[in-house]
């Protein structure tokens, strides 16, 4: 459907993701010792900060858009509670999932100097497990994964944060070296799956079938594809 | 103080020694039966485990200041932990027995040789408080002595605070007063930072009397003869009895028992004086203050004494240095050993105790920058009181002192000229205390 | 009512955002750590001051208030 909600999901959802992976780059440069007169310590750590707010927002809009396209029935419990939508259950799940982790995220932040310095940081890591599963979400419920501007943003998205992540661990954080290990080989394994699966999954044709699109919707987008068959923009991709 | 029983016999000594009085020539620790016949028993009170403001209120007229290194009145401390006391918050006493000051062996003669005395003082302590148990925290070579001696009095029912002994690490920190009770708690004993104190909430957030041993063993003897007769030694400030100990080039070094205040020249002299011409003397340990020796010889063994000379009587640790030794390199090789005895926990600590002893370890060998002085000045300002305790300040107050008390050294080796005293490289003229 | 500025020596790790956002009354000293020298911090910095509190990545920097 060409509805302007369904649009708005989708691209809001998109820019979230960009935004989502500058603040954990951000996150992990605030790490570096490195200062200038032109980019204090302070900015990195005031950015990451406003661009993790923006994300709430823009993720706010993101799923308030979604529920009120009617297209697709999601129903207003998937907002808190993971895998209970009759759309793509496991896929959209994943959102949910993110989105809590990110509230999480920004509410033990934003109460840091009550919490103390270790339990914030304790739940902070919890940002490691938020964007790889938003990244999941996007590739699995993303009706645009197949387009070649899309998978390049999220392509991109990727690298940038598997790039910071070798930083992190080149510069010696964890401190302990079979923490190091462990973390990267656990990021290669999540990475060389992730990949693979997302070959065979989401950019194959068929996909929308496979991730739970109910039947009714598939039929219904693939009487529209019939009718748009030169339109790479119709939701549900190729039936 | 009341006393419900009579005084056994145990005559208040009028003069010195009081501490050390009847130690056994063999270097064993007096027995129970010994000890009494020295010292006469405590006098018994009525306890009923409430506190005992007579004891704390004897304690405080008798002018008592802790025998620790910060010389604080004992009756305001035992005043603030039974002030904090409560029924569900009883306190407990801690015997500080660590003497972490590798040079300093007061604590560890009082604790091998008349154990009895501090546990009397202890016992004094939880009455006066309200204390409900007493930890003896020493390190391993006392901690023998002492558990024989509780295992004496447990037999006799000698006292009515249940007394148990820690075993602390030989750290120089290790006596720190946070550091005991993050130890005392099960911690790696290092110090912590902020919090009430550990009067208001010590170990298992207790109000905690940590006093020093010696401190303690004074008390003993208070409680025996009066705020009065502690008074008849020492000065008006710092009343009674100090035990010292004199190493260095002394012909008969040790632990000894001084009026407190008494000249410099006073302990030397019962020392059997120097063994070579004297040039300065270092005062206070390891984290003390060097004074020349013209200037320290008529200084009163006090902290209202050594205060104009710029030095603290602290654990009571007097080195005499002698003229044939570089005080440099002597200053070189106790700042080392202070860096590595840092709890590696701040920053300033950390990096500046190893600045420090790096810059006088080149200026001692004479292949320093020109501007080194200056340099090691500025970092012993940067490190002090900048540290979660007094660890640093104890090095850059031993850097500064050395500086000015060895300037005409410190110039001829910052111009490269040669070193004008002749004891070999690496000789060590301050003794490790043995273990 | 005066407000004054501590740090928590064991906590600090010399990341140095609070010497960035509060010049006027922190310094570092030659390792990076903040020399506070703990006198009252004047009305017009405060705001700064509650700001360096709160971006410091290891909640080191303490602004305590004392009461007269």
């Amino acid at each position: 459907m060409s509805s302007p909600l369904w649009y708005f999901t989708r691209g809001t959802g998109l820019v979230a993701l960009v935004l989502l992976s500058g603040s954990v780059i951000l996150g992990i440069a605030s790490l570096s010792r490195a200062t200038s007169a032109t980019w204090p310590r302070f900015v990195t750590a005031g950015l990451h900060r406003s661009v993790s707010l923006l994300v709430v927002l823009l993720l706010a809009a993101h799923i308030i858009t979604a529920e009120f396209d009617t297209f697709a029935p999601i129903g207003w419990a998937a907002v808190g509670v993971p895998f209970v939508s009759t759309y793509r259950p496991l896929w959209l799940g994943l959102g949910t999932v993110a989105f809590d982790l990110l509230i999480a995220l920004c509410i033990t932040s934003l109460l840091r100097a009550h919490l103390g310095y270790r339990a914030w940081r304790a739940v902070h890591w919890l940002a490691y497990l938020c964007w790889p599963v938003a990244v999941l979400h996007g590739l699995g419920t993303g009706t645009d994964t197949r387009l070649s501007w899309v998978l390049g943003t999220t392509v991109v998205c990727v690298a940038a944060v598997v790039a910071a992540g070798i930083w992190r661990l080149a510069q010696g954080w964890p401190s302990a070296p079979s923490m190091r290990m462990a973390i990267a080989a656990t990021g290669l394994v999540v990475l060389t799956v992730g990949t693979a699966w997302t070959i065979r999954g989401p950019l194959q044709p068929g996909w929308a079938r496979r991730a739970g699109t109910p039947r009714n919707l598939l039929e219904a987008t693939a009487n529209i594809a019939l009718d748009n068959r030169h339109s790479p923009t119709a939701p549900g991709g190729a039936a | 103080m009341t006393a419900t029983t009579p005084p056994t016999p145990g005559t208040p000594p009028d003069r010195l020694p009081r501490l050390l009085r009847g130690l056994r020539s063999d270097g064993q620790a007096l027995s129970w039966d010994e000890h009494t016949s020295v010292h006469g028993r405590l006098p018994r009170t009525k306890h009923d485990g409430g506190g005992d403001p007579h004891l704390i209120e004897a304690v405080r007229r008798a002018g008592v200041v802790g025998r620790g290194g910060a010389s604080f009145p004992t009756g305001r401390k035992l005043a603030a932990v039974a002030a904090a006391a409560s029924p569900r918050r009883r306190p407990l006493v801690v015997i500080n027995g660590a003497e972490g000051e590798p040079v300093s062996s007061k604590d560890r003669v009082l604790l091998r040789r008349t154990p009895h005395l501090t546990l009397d003082g202890a016992q004094v302590c939880a009455r006066a408080v309200g204390a409900t148990e007493v930890v003896v925290a020493t390190t391993t070579s006392a901690a023998a002595a002492v558990s024989a001696a509780i295992s004496e009095r447990d037999q006799r029912n000698a006292d009515g605070v249940p007394t148990v002994v820690s075993v602390v690490p030989e750290r120089f920190v290790a006596g720190q007063y946070s550091a005991l009770v993050n130890f005392l708690e099960g911690g790696p004993g290092l110090p912590t930072f902020g919090g009430p104190g550990p009067h208001e909430r010590g170990v298992a957030g207790r109000p905690t009397l940590i006093l020093n041993t010696e401190t303690v063993a004074h008390i003993a003897l208070v409680a025996r003869h009066g705020p009065e007769w502690f008074r008849q030694l020492g000065t008006a400030a710092e009343p009674g009895s100090t035990l010292t100990t004199a190493v260095g080039s002394l012909r008969r070094p040790g632990v000894y028992e001084v009026p407190r205040g008494l000249p410099l020249s006073g302990l030397v002299g019962r020392c059997g004086g120097p063994t070579a011409p004297l040039q300065a003397y270092l005062v206070g340990g390891y984290a003390g203050t060097w004074i020349p020796a013209d200037e320290a010889w008529d200084c009163p063994l006090s902290e209202d004494g050594l205060r104009p000379a710029g030095g603290t009587l602290g654990v009571g640790v007097v080195m005499a240095f002698p003229s044939s030794a570089c005080g440099l390199r002597e200053t070189a090789r106790i700042l080392r050993y202070l860096a590595g005895e840092s709890a590696g926990q701040c920053g300033p600590c950390v990096h500046g105790l190893p600045a420090l002893a790096d810059g006088f370890a080149q200026l001692a060998a004479g292949n320093a920058q020109n501007d080194i002085v200056r340099r090691l000045e500025n970092w012993a300002w940067q490190v002090n009181g900048r540290g979660a305790c007094r660890h640093p300040d104890g090095a850059a107050r031993l850097a500064l002192s050395a500086l000015r008390v060895f300037a005409a050294d410190a110039a001829t080796h910052a111009h490269h000229r040669p070193c004008v005293h002749r004891s070999p490289l690496g000789a060590r003229i301050t003794p490790t205390a043995p273990r | 009512m005066t407000w004054r500025l501590a740090v928590n020596p064991i906590t600090c790790e010399a990341h140095g955002l609070c010497a960035e956002l509060l010049p006027e009354a922190i310094t570092l000293d030659d390792w990076g750590y903040p020399i506070i020298d703990g006198s009252p911090i004047p009305r017009d910095l405060l705001r700064a001051a509650r700001r360096a509190a709160a971006v410091c990545p290891t909640l080191a920097l303490l602004l305590r208030k004392e009461n007269p």
